[in-house]
């Protein structure tokens, strides 16, 4: 068991191995260490961050599809009412256009009537002319008793 | 060899002894012999079989943390990077525990201790025959001693750096007048008890080093002794001694390395706090 130079040598050598491990070893793998630990801190607030978003992006979307839905409605409301006016147009034009229709009917209707009558009234006093003169045998004076048959004829 | 056929006393001390270089007593240089010789050398020698074993362990370390240190990214780790940073943050973690001081020198430090002294010790499972046989057969060393620290010198090295370090602290941090003040005004703070003091404190500062020194050069030396002893046996019986025991020793080892790294982070945190 004899101490020697050994002894010496030891220590430079631990020396050298303990700059060496200070100065090469040591810094980059803490480095490295710490940066991953920040990477993954800063990954984790990326998650929150993210699931937040999410959220918020939901809640929008939930949003827009509530008013879209809104929109949709008072839409079909407003066609609905536009159709049902439409028809109530319609209606109302047939209905209107039937009655000019049948008042022209009626009007033309009375106008041949009376054309009719007219054309009647001539005849009856050419008939009554007719019938007179059989009866009485004779020929009856026109002039002067038309006045009396035209008076008639107004009368029918 | 000393003898072609040693008996069992031979054998252990011829283990137990260091490649020595040095100067012999007729002013030569070369490799000690024999026991006698190496001692003979005195203190200008130096053991090349702890030198040789250290130091390659040592770069071993410094080699394989620096190749994965240089391709350290913040990727998932795999592999030997995996390793490294589980060493590197178990240090880390250690050292942030007991010292609170803002050297940079602390961590590198321990983690040097506790990875080098562990490789050394870790030598100490290699069968105690393998080595020293090829050393003798392929390069004719006598002698050949593979576990640095069962060499009082290595431990005795690293202990006495540790104090330094201790002493730069205490000086550095508490100046040289909080240092000596520290020596001599505890445990009694009157004038009268300084020389009582001086003397506790002195016991107390220059414990460090050789607790440190002994503790680990005790355990080790003692494994290795036992190691031997086994080896003495027939070699047929020797597994069922020699497998529990380095089994245990697994243990030692790394409790060693980790108790020789604990200790001086505690005492250079110690040095660096005012009391």
């Amino acid at each position: 068991m004899n101490l020697n130079l050994t002894l010496i040598g030891q220590a430079i050598s631990f020396a050298i191995f303990v700059w060496f491990c200070m100065k090469f070893v040591w810094p980059p793998v803490i480095a490295a260490l710490e940066e991953r630990s920040k990477k993954i801190a800063d990954g984790l607030e990326a998650a929150n961050r993210a699931s937040r978003d999410l959220e918020l992006a939901q809640e929008q979307a939930n949003q827009l599809l509530r008013e879209s839905k809104d929109n949709a409605a008072d839409i079909i409301e407003q066609a609905n009412k536009r159709a049902n006016q439409m028809i109530e147009e319609a209606k109302e034009q047939v209905i209107a256009d039937g009655k000019r229709l049948r008042k022209a009917a009626q009007a033309e209707i009375e106008q041949d009537v009376l054309r009719a009558k007219e054309a009647l009234r001539a005849q009856v006093s050419v008939l009554a002319f007719a019938g007179a003169e059989k009866i009485l045998g004779t020929t009856i004076d026109e002039k002067a008793h038309s006045e009396i048959v035209e008076q008639l004829a107004k009368e029918l | 060899m000393a003898s072609e056929n040693p008996n069992a006393s031979e054998y252990i001390k011829h283990h137990l002894q260091n490649l020595t270089y040095g100067q012999h007593p007729d002013g030569s240089w070369g490799i000690a012999e024999t026991a006698q010789e190496a001692a003979d050398m005195g203190f200008w020698a130096i053991h090349l079989d702890t030198m040789g074993f250290s130091i390659g362990l040592g770069i071993l370390f410094l080699w394989l943390f620096r190749t994965a240190a240089k391709k350290a990214s913040t990727d998932t780790p795999k592999g030997l990077q995996n390793f490294v940073e589980i060493m590197v943050s178990f240090v880390d973690n250690s050292v942030k525990e007991s010292y609170h001081g803002k050297s940079k020198v602390i961590a590198p430090l321990a983690l040097t201790i506790f990875v080098w002294i562990f490789l050394m010790n870790l030598m100490d499972l290699i069968p105690v025959d393998f080595i020293p046989r090829i050393a003798h057969d392929v390069f004719g060393l006598n002698y050949f001693k593979i576990v640095p620290t069962t060499d009082m010198n290595a431990t005795i090295g690293m202990s006495l750096s540790v104090f330094a370090l201790i002493i730069f602290y205490s000086i550095s941090i508490k100046g040289f007048g909080g240092f000596v003040k520290e020596l001599t005004l505890q445990p009694f703070n009157t004038p009268i008890m300084i020389p009582f003091n001086f003397i506790l404190e002195m016991v107390g500062l220059l414990a460090k080093p050789v607790s440190l020194a002994l503790r680990l050069f005790g355990n080790l030396y003692a494994g290795e002794l036992i190691f031997i002893l086994i080896a003495v046996l027939p070699w047929f019986a020797q597994w069922a001694l020699s497998v529990p025991w380095a089994i245990f020793h697994i243990l030692i080892i790394t409790l060693q390395a980790f108790i020789f790294m604990m200790l001086t982070i505690v005492y250079l945190s110690m040095a660096s706090e005012e009391h």
